[in-house]
């Protein structure tokens, strides 16, 4: 009887429309960014190198962006490492959350000798500089997407594992889970029924938050070289070659930090906004 | 023959007593008070007896007997089924005993789909039958709602019936009516009450409050520092209480003919005295 229950309807607020609006924007282009681009991000041409952005005199209609030292469209460019920065944040944010959180509720709900080790790990990984440690684990797995991303997840699980430890103390110490073990529910069916839904809106904003760290490791690492393979565009690696003819060519720089910046923010707004929508308890 | 039987139940945390040589019986369908001060121990051995103790803290020595069996002599496995099965708890907070993300309908069926093997429906039947025994105006509505939506009452009163749901034979209230102001106290003790007679439940009855126990138990043990200082009937309590403690005990409630009256606090002799018992207690037990 559903209908008998009075719903509150919470308005989708202006947040959570820009930071939707804009990732989706981003999922899209980067879907098709083969149809959308306007050049080959790889093509190179001097005649057409450094050209300006389409509202500067000198500008060509084929590069609405501009172009970079080598001719290379930069708009395309930065569709073409939309790609490359979305998979991380997708696929090295989700493997990071998994790990993380179900190491936290582990620790933080059963406490004991798995907490007593779970802890001291977290404990001693994030004595490691994150930076150099991500650097030193690309040298030993070698450059490439995949080893970007177990490089993340490696690095950052850390960061859930803290927090979800503490929310399951807190969620654990309530009557509610008490009683569903006084009812006979056996202790791994409480955590993932009782604790787990109660800890989602911390993960929900914690993944969103990890997704924003997961494109600026992959930017910082593409920025020293240690990303993907050269001849396949990222943000980091544009904004580090732009970086070379600044005087020049600013748009070369400014444009792929300014996305850069954009859809981290997105990122975290997109989490906020996400739990104030659904979080069951109006806090 | 008695439903519980608590004998020479002992508890530490660390090499400190928390529980001292407890031990206690309780026949079905008879109210039996846990009294003491904050600390006394009242409400670890309802913890104890549930298997719900802080981790710290160990059950060290003694039995706990439901309906014949020892339950520190079984597999964790089959005690939990056991204590599934015939036992239930009302706690203390109904602001978090209940599960803050899940609908309340769905806390109170889940556990007769989960453990007891009803079918939905049939679970719903009963959860909604109960809602009204628990005399909770338009049950299928309530059902629906988060617990943020309920006030403090009726989240007691959806608690009470949780735990009668599955019709235990013991129910162990930790303190349910002190998280509650005293008009809305009023009612959900006589619903305790109410619900307990029409089971026939055991019910072990932790309070500080003495008038709560006047109104409910027949029996009531006096506890200080995890020493039952005194186990008698109401009755005998309210009348002539035997240890000088109860007595000071009962001079501290708030009198309604002397509303002017000031609080009597317990007297320093009394407090030592008990003390003195706890502490010879621990020297005969350090010979042993």
């Amino acid at each position: 009887m559903a209908d008998a229950r009075t719903e509150i309807k919470r308005p989708i607020g202006l947040r959570l429309w820009l930071s939707a609006g804009w990732f989706t924007l981003l999922v899209l282009t980067a879907l098709f960014a083969p149809l959308l681009a306007p050049q080959d991000p790889l093509a190179q041409d001097l005649f057409t190198s450094r050209l300006p952005p389409f509202w500067v005199t000198g500008s060509e209609p084929g590069y609405p962006l501009g172009s970079d030292s080598l001719g290379r469209d930069v708009l395309s460019r930065m569709m073409y490492g939309g790609r490359v920065a979305l998979s991380v944040a997708l696929i090295a944010g989700t493997l990071t959350c998994v790990l993380g959180a179900s190491l936290g509720l582990i620790a933080g709900y059963f406490r004991g000798w798995p907490d007593m080790i779970i802890s001291r790990l977290v404990d001693i990984w994030m004595a490691f500089p994150p930076v150099l440690f991500a650097i030193l684990l690309i040298a030993v797995l070698g450059t490439g997407l995949t080893s970007i991303i177990i490089a993340i997840v490696v690095i950052d699980w850390t960061r859930f594992a803290r927090v979800i430890r503490a929310e399951a103390i807190g969620q654990g110490a309530m009557d509610y889970v008490a009683s569903a073990q006084v009812a006979g529910h056996k202790r791994f069916g409480i955590m993932v029924q009782e604790i787990l839904p109660n800890v989602l809106p911390t993960i929900c904003v914690l993944l969103t938050l990890e997704m924003g760290i997961a494109v600026i490791v992959e930017a910082i690492l593409s920025f020293v070289n240690l990303s993907i393979s050269t001849d396949q565009p990222t943000w980091g690696g544009m904004i580090s070659e732009g970086r070379l003819s600044i005087h020049q060519a600013w748009w070369v720089l400014v444009f792929p930090l300014i996305i850069l910046f954009l859809t981290v923010l997105s990122f975290s707004q997109l989490g906020e906004g996400l739990k104030d929508r659904f979080d069951p308890v109006l806090r | 023959m008695s439903f519980l039987t608590i004998n020479n139940l002992t508890a530490h945390f660390g090499k400190r007593p928390v529980l001292r040589d407890v031990s206690l019986s309780v026949q079905t369908g008879e109210v039996c008070g846990l009294v003491g001060e904050s600390g006394a121990g009242k409400s670890m051995i309802g913890k104890a007896v549930l298997g719900t103790l802080p981790l710290a803290i160990a059950a060290t020595g003694g039995e706990i007997i439901l309906d014949g069996v020892d339950l520190q002599s079984l597999m964790p496995k089959q005690r939990r089924q056991i204590i599934g099965a015939k036992t239930a708890l009302i706690p203390q907070d109904p602001l978090t005993a209940l599960n803050p993300s899940r609908r309340v309908g769905a806390q109170i069926t889940n556990r007769l789909v989960d453990i007891l093997g009803w079918r939905k429906a049939e679970a719903e039947h009963r959860a909604l039958d109960l809602l009204g025994e628990v005399q909770i105006e338009d049950p299928e509505r309530v059902m629906l709602c988060y617990p943020h939506e309920l006030s403090g009452g009726m989240r007691q009163r959806l608690l009470i019936a949780a735990a009668f749901a599955a019709e235990p034979q013991l129910i162990i209230a930790d303190e349910p009516t002190t998280a509650l102001d005293v008009t809305v106290q009023k009612q959900i003790l006589r619903l305790i009450k109410e619900m307990q007679a029409r089971y026939g439940t055991a019910l072990l009855f932790v309070t500080h409050d003495l008038g709560v126990v006047s109104k409910v138990c027949q029996k009531l043990l006096v506890l200080y520092d995890g020493m039952v200082l005194e186990q008698t009937s109401v009755e005998d309590f309210f009348t002539e209480p035997s240890h000088p403690y109860s007595k000071a005990l009962l001079e501290t409630t708030p009198k309604y003919t002397d509303p002017t009256g000031s609080l009597t606090p317990i007297p320093q002799e009394v407090l030592e005295r008990a003390r003195a018992q706890v502490a010879a207690y621990d020297r005969m037990q350090n010979h042993v």
